[in-house]
């Protein structure tokens, strides 16, 4: 799923600005589960912009609305309506979509959009997929190297592998340590040993921004 | 004397080739515009290596290219040996970079993966990796051997022209320390199957380690495949091993010589002693076949070790150095 996580409070308010109708945009997916984008964080903004109206003397008039799913335009109609601001607390996906939706109202993020993980622990997810487009995890022991490992490598772990841990950071894993250990306890160590041609990244953003139409009606 | 079928012609490729124990050393290009410093350098090590590798912005920090610091010292008599990372170019850029090397005259390059920008003095920039290391020696291996872009076109200027490919010497690093431990050697298999002539590796400290290392890569038969210079790093300072340890990707420094380091009372004599021990030990270990030293910031300790230990640099058969010229040592 896409991981976000919300904008500091200080700067959604910077970002709203002197405006004073203001709707509160969340979605029901994703950024519901993450915890940023959900019903309760639609209400969770909505209560700290009152309060800040309060502490400032600034009027204000805001409302929530949750979209079922906000990168659909129609799971958006309940958002339309005289604002001088939209706040989307959905991804980019989500927040771009009510842009294009209501040209005439100024839509600002509340959300950083993160990353595509997985949830691994409770309330903690990881990255798990770069979308680069030609998925080849069936070579890496069911592990991608291109989102887990900090250089993307694909042709086994760099000289800064140390005790299960990424040199850029201790609380990373090295995934290659991970890709390894995997395929040793299958017994196909040796599939590595061929040399992993470079990837083209024509299929990844490098190719430009991409398009997908399914035929499945 | 061998000289038929060199793929480089490098004299370091003419050492390595005649069996000769040879000896390269790093000179960090400067943070500034600055030739002389890269002159005053190569004046010092000169008259005592085989070449001189020349790191590509190494740590991530930003500092003067490479190739330029290869052809500063071309022109100062030292064969450079070029480091290209992975990390700030994609394959184009590297390509050009290959065919612009050739063109001034540098005939060692050495391909690393490069560490994360992070480390470095540009932490908020964005990284390439469009390959990685062991791509990129097979890359150069195809321009080298087949004269083929890695788009599989001819090096030439028309489609079906005749190739004219770069010649070079094709190096890689070796990291005996990082884990996982035993997939080292096998990692060293992938890079010589790929391409690499010759290898570099991370500094010693643990003698054991590297020595379990070299006995395996003997014993998987790679030894014989490619050239093997053991890496040596001299240190002067209790803080410098603490700083490497705790900073440095992929440096094993075990506890005992820090300790070693810490009761030393001329700190600077010990070093010096650490790294003629080290050499002595990796000199007689039959799969290494040269000493990479990389003095970070100690370079002028650099002719005092090779003095030390008795090693002189090879000779092509005219006698002559890099530049034609007589050596005058």
């Amino acid at each position: 799923m896409i991981v976000a996580d919300r904008k500091p409070l200080d700067e959604i308010i910077r970002l709203i600005g002197s405006a004073r109708r203001i709707a509160i945009v969340g979605c029901g997916e994703c950024v519901t589960v993450c915890h940023s984008g959900g019903e309760k964080n639609v209400l969770m903004l909505e209560r700290e912009l009152r309060m800040h109206s309060v502490a400032t003397g600034a009027p204000i008039e805001v409302s929530g609305i949750v979209s079922r799913r906000q990168c659909d335009p129609e799971f958006n109609e309940d958002a339309a309506g005289d604002w001088d601001v939209i706040v989307s607390l959905g991804c980019g996906a989500g927040a771009q979509t009510l842009a294009a939706q209501f040209p005439s109202i100024r839509v600002i993020p509340g959300l950083n959009t993160r990353f595509m993980g997985a949830h691994t622990s409770l309330m903690r997810w990881e990255e798990r997929c770069a979308g680069c487009g030609n998925c080849s995890i069936h070579l890496f022991a069911g592990l991608c190297p291109i989102a887990r490992c900090s250089k993307s490598l694909l042709n086994g772990p760099c000289g800064g592998s140390f005790e299960g841990h990424c040199e850029i950071d201790r609380s990373i894993e090295c995934v290659w340590q991970k890709i390894v250990d995997r395929l040793t306890e299958d017994g196909r160590l040796d599939t590595l040993d061929e040399v992993c041609p470079p990837k083209d990244w024509r299929t990844s953003g490098a190719g430009g921004p991409r398009v997908y139409t399914s035929e499945d009606n | 004397m061998r000289t038929t079928d060199l793929k480089s012609g490098s004299l370091l490729e003419q050492a390595l080739i005649n069996g000769h124990f040879a000896v390269t050393a790093e000179i960090m290009p400067p943070k500034t515009p600055s030739a002389s410093s890269i002159t005053k350098k190569a004046e010092l090590m000169r008259p005592f290596i085989d070449a001189a590798n020349v790191t590509d912005n190494q740590s991530a920090v930003v500092r003067l290219a490479s190739m330029a610091a290869s052809r500063i010292l071309i022109e100062s008599g030292v064969e450079p040996v070029m480091q290209i990372t992975c990390r700030d170019r994609n394959r184009m850029a590297i390509q050009s970079d290959v065919l612009g090397a050739s063109a001034l005259g540098i005939r060692n390059i050495l391909c690393v993966t490069g560490d994360h920008q992070r480390f470095g003095n540009h932490p908020e920039s964005k990284n390439v990796y469009d390959m990685d290391s062991i791509q990129l020696i097979r890359m150069l291996k195809r321009m080298r051997d087949d004269g083929l872009f890695q788009n599989d076109e001819p090096i030439a200027n028309k489609k079906n022209g005749a190739p004219v490919p770069p010649e070079i010497f094709i190096g890689a690093a070796a990291n005996p320390f990082a884990f996982p431990r035993e997939y080292r050697p096998l990692r060293l298999i992938k890079k010589v199957n790929a391409g690499a002539d010759f290898i570099q590796t991370q500094p010693i400290f643990d003698i054991d380690v590297f020595r379990k290392w070299v006995e395996r890569i003997i014993e998987l038969g790679i030894a014989d495949r490619c050239h093997i210079l053991a890496g040596l790093t001299p240190v002067r300072s209790v803080t410098a091993l603490q700083y490497m340890r705790d900073h440095v990707p992929g440096m094993h420094i075990p506890e005992p010589v820090i300790q070693r380091m810490q009761g030393a009372s001329d700190m600077e004599r010990e070093g010096f002693e650490m790294a003629i021990e080290t050499c002595r030990e990796v000199i007689g270990m039959p799969g290494v076949h040269g000493l990479h030293i990389m003095a970070i910031g100690w370079e002028k300790i650099v002719p005092e070790i090779i003095t030390a230990l008795g090693l002189t640099p090879f000779r092509n058969p005219a006698g002559t150095d890099i530049d034609g010229k007589k050596d005058p040592t």
